[in-house]
């Protein structure tokens, strides 16, 4: 983990970032700066802004003021399949295999954008060595794995892509407690193995532990972002994310 | 632990068996009995009336008697006498409905509703006994033919499946007695054996029948033992060797293509010539529906482009403008006007998904058919008169008249088009596509240009359609716009779902039956939409996946039988610990 990261440039940043649904201001002013080999959490409850966030990154939804970079290049305004080119992964919530086809099918879509073959062959023999599991499973169809090994598809998946960072939407939603333990595990050692890791969570407690850093975002706005450490020393942020009572 | 004897749910069994009367009642009175019972199967008693009468009460009994499906936790149950009684009760229910409306339409004339509901079909359903006999005649009919669809779970399993696999074969051979008949003369072996099979055109001979069922019989039960270890020998078989097997397969198929028009004669292969313009078409949109997963409502429309963009290039009297090209010579255009027309069709549809594309599209089909017909367009594709003096197609000094010689020309093709969807399938593209199908989204997610994925597809799918197109004007020597509704979109479709989407032995087997298969049933074409409608509903329901699924899942179908065979053994050791959790 750095924490040395700040001398470096971002690899994702949101430069003052709005977004509008038509007339609905979603978000107001967002800034956030990811650095190479972090692990950043964005924290915030139900119609927060954290799956807009994330599709703005995306390009799903075009910001009406600031700016996306990635690695130093603007990526407002480009397609889904460009930003993804230009080093953007995703885990999206719930996994969301593609469930008739088989795993070693999913891992080449992971790979879609990619043409260097040897190296995407590299890449597949990591993610084995990583999940020994997946391979097992490799001519199965996604839909008749079990959940936890759906999520290591899943991680894999996206690392095919070899993203320069990776988004992670919502991670514990909808599992079991035992297997948010897993995803949470995962999610470290991909970062041990250098990939730097967005994570947009509603459960603080868990993302906190991991992270870095941590941004709380709130009705659309940033209301408070520091290190992890401090977030989880934060009366407020006790107050009102990590359930504790005074 | 000895299995126990199956009992049919007398809930099941009720319902069921009324619902097979009134499947009867229904058959007789839209005049498909009537119409049936002229066509004699078995020279001399069975006919096709009666034989599709008689289904019904069997298929339903068979229904009601079936042991349920083998599952983890249950024990299987075998059948046993309980099962021939559900069959017989389950008949008897069906010809009760039946009898029921025997009784009444004799009594009450019907017939200004029900048209068909006439008094020789009165006196078909009594066997012209009468009311009070025939009645009595339907009632222990029914019951014994419901027993013996019961029956049939009683025969032991190895044989279950050669039985009535042969049975089936006889009735296929009384069926397609033309195509038959055909194939032995073709083969010039007729002479001999189209006597001792056939009686004239009144269907097989008493020993005809008996010889195919044997036959049949005895190459079911000799292959069903090597279903399974074929199966098991092409999965084991080296990447090599399964390619040597393919090879081998493919030189069969080709051999087999290239004598069958001398073998089947002018009038078989008219209606292979038909079903094959078909195929090309369904392997199109296969691309479209199958890959891609875009629901196209109005195929026709590229159809339509390719006959009149050929029509147009090579007929000397094509109005305005008329090169007079060859076929050849039209293809690149035709190819180019099919994939102006995709980004036409596509542009619009880009940002729809599901039930609102399909609407679009069909709307699309309608409208390119209204083009063609319109006055304003008149000077260009001759409006309700269309393009005559379509050309034949030439190669060198050879030119391809008859159906036989376009037989070679339309599979000739095929085989192209087919390796073309292949490569596809394995291609970048046919991955984006198939992710596309399965999760737009998340597609995008993986770097998929969505738009360009979709426009591709349009594209792809409407230069395939396109040339079924062009080659069906040149067969046809001259086209109309009221060829190109939308009962050809649909017929594609069908045979796209219900030879199994995104498969291309499926699409294959599709266009054959669909296409094929009505043009030789005479009988049954007046009826031909009301089964393409029963079978998609049956479908749907039964084999979503179509008849021949595009991946194997017999792994998949064979795990719960696995599973419970490993369930049994261990109530049988007393091993009551659970299974270790994985």
């Amino acid at each position: 983990m750095s924490t040395d990261g700040q001398r470096r440039e971002p690899v994702l940043e949101l430069r003052n970032v709005d977004t509008h649904y038509g007339q609905i201001h979603i978000l107001k002013h967002i800034n956030v700066e990811i650095y190479p080999g972090e692990v950043v959490c964005l924290l915030g409850g139900n119609a927060s802004g954290k799956t807009t966030t994330l599709k703005t990154i995306l390009g799903y939804v075009r910001p009406t003021r600031g700016e996306v970079v990635v690695d130093g290049e603007r990526v407002d305004g480009l397609l889904p399949s460009m930003v993804v080119a230009r080093g953007v992964s995703m885990v999206p919530e719930n996994r969301r295999l593609f469930k008739r086809m088989t795993v070693r099918e999913n891992l080449q879509l992971g790979a879609y954008q990619r043409k260097d073959k040897d190296e995407v062959r590299e890449d597949l023999e990591r993610a084995y060595a990583l999940f020994p599991r997946i391979k097992e499973r490799l001519d199965q169809r996604a839909g008749t794995l079990s959940g936890g090994e759906q999520q290591m598809v899943a991680v894999s998946r996206a690392l095919m892509a070899r993203p320069k960072v990776l988004l992670m939407d919502e991670p514990s939603m909808g599992l079991s407690p035992l297997l948010v333990q897993q995803n949470f595990e995962i999610i470290q050692r991909i970062n041990g193995q250098g990939t730097t890791v967005f994570v947009v969570e509603q459960n603080a407690n868990m993302a906190l532990s991991i992270a870095d850093r941590g941004y709380v975002l709130q009705t659309g706005e940033i209301v408070l972002a520091d290190s992890a450490k401090a977030l989880l020393e934060n009366p407020e942020m006790k107050r009102a994310y990590l359930g504790e009572l005074e | 632990m000895a299995a126990r004897f199956h009992r049919p749910d007398p809930r099941r069994t009720v319902v069921l068996g009324i619902a097979g009367g009134l499947t009867a009642v229904f058959l007789s009175a839209i005049g498909m009995v009537e119409e049936f019972i002229k066509r004699s199967l078995v020279d001399p008693e069975v006919v096709l009336g009666y034989v599709t009468i008689a289904l019904v009460p069997f298929v339903f009994a068979y229904v009601v008697a079936r042991p349920p499906p083998v599952r983890e936790g249950i024990a299987p149950v075998r059948p046993g006498p309980l099962t021939l009684a559900a069959g017989a009760v389950a008949g008897l229910l069906t010809a009760s409905v039946v009898s029921l409306f025997v009784v009444i339409t004799t009594e009450v004339n019907v017939r200004g509703v029900l048209q068909n509901v006439s008094p020789p079909l009165l006196e078909t359903l009594t066997f012209h006994r009468g009311v009070g006999q025939g009645v009595v005649w339907l009632l222990v009919g029914g019951t014994l033919i419901g027993a013996g669809g019961a029956a049939v779970h009683l025969i032991p399993a190895r044989y279950r499946r050669p039985v009535v696999l042969a049975v089936v074969w006889v009735l296929i051979f009384g069926l397609l007695q033309v195509l038959i008949a055909q194939i032995f003369r073709g083969l010039k072996v007729g002479d001999t054996v189209n006597p001792f099979l056939y009686k004239g055109s009144r269907g097989l001979t008493i020993h005809g029948a008996i010889t195919v069922w044997i036959a049949a019989f005895l190459i079911a039960l000799s292959l069903e033992g090597q279903r399974e270890a074929m199966r098991r020998r092409l999965a084991e078989a080296t990447p090599a060797v399964r390619r040597n097997y393919m090879l081998v397969g493919l030189a069969v198929a080709l051999l087999i293509l290239a004598v069958t028009p001398q073998i089947l004669g002018n009038f078989l292969s008219e209606v292979l010539d038909l079903a094959g313009i078909f195929l090309l078409m369904a392997l199109g949109l296969n691309i479209v529906v199958g890959y891609a997963g875009l629901l196209d409502l109005g195929y026709v429309a590229f159809f339509a482009v390719g006959a009149y963009t050929g029509a147009v290039l090579t007929s000397p009297s094509s109005p305005e403008w008329n090169p007079a090209f060859t076929f050849w010579a039209a293809i690149p255009f035709i190819m180019v006007a099919a994939a102006l027309a995709g980004i036409i069709v596509g542009t619009p549809v880009l940002r729809m998904r599901g039930d609102y594309l399909a609407i679009v599209t069909l709307g699309f089909g309608e409208i390119a058919r209204i083009l063609f017909l319109s006055d304003a367009l008149k000077p260009y594709f001759g409006g309700a008169q269309g393009i005559i003096r379509v050309p034949n197609i030439s190669i060198g000094p050879v030119e391809f008249v008859t159906s036989q010689d376009f037989f070679y020309i339309i599979y000739a093709l095929a085989i192209v088009l087919i390796y073309v969807s292949w490569a596809l399938q394995h291609s970048r593209v046919g991955r984006a596509w198939m992710a596309m199908r399965e999760d737009e989204t998340v597609a995008e997610v993986m770097g998929v240009n969505i738009v360009a994925a979709k426009l591709q597809a349009f594209i792809i799918g409407a230069i395939l359609a396109s040339l079924g197109g062009a080659l069906f004007a040149h067969k046809i020597g001259s086209i109309f716009p009221h060829s190109f509704n939308i009962v050809v979109s649909i017929t594609v479709l069908m045979c796209v779902i219900v030879g199994g989407m995104g498969s291309i032995p499926g699409v294959i087997l599709g266009a054959i039956v669909l296409v094929g298969a009505p043009e030789l049933l005479r009988e049954f074409s007046e009826f031909k939409f009301l089964l393409y409608g029963a079978l998609l509903i049956f479908m749907m329901q039964m084999k979503p996946e179509g008849l021949i699924p595009s991946r194997q899942r017999a792994q998949e179908l064979h795990q719960d039988e696995a599973a419970q065979d490993a369930w049994l053994r261990r109530e049988a050791l007393g091993d009551t610990e659970p299974e270790p959790a994985k």
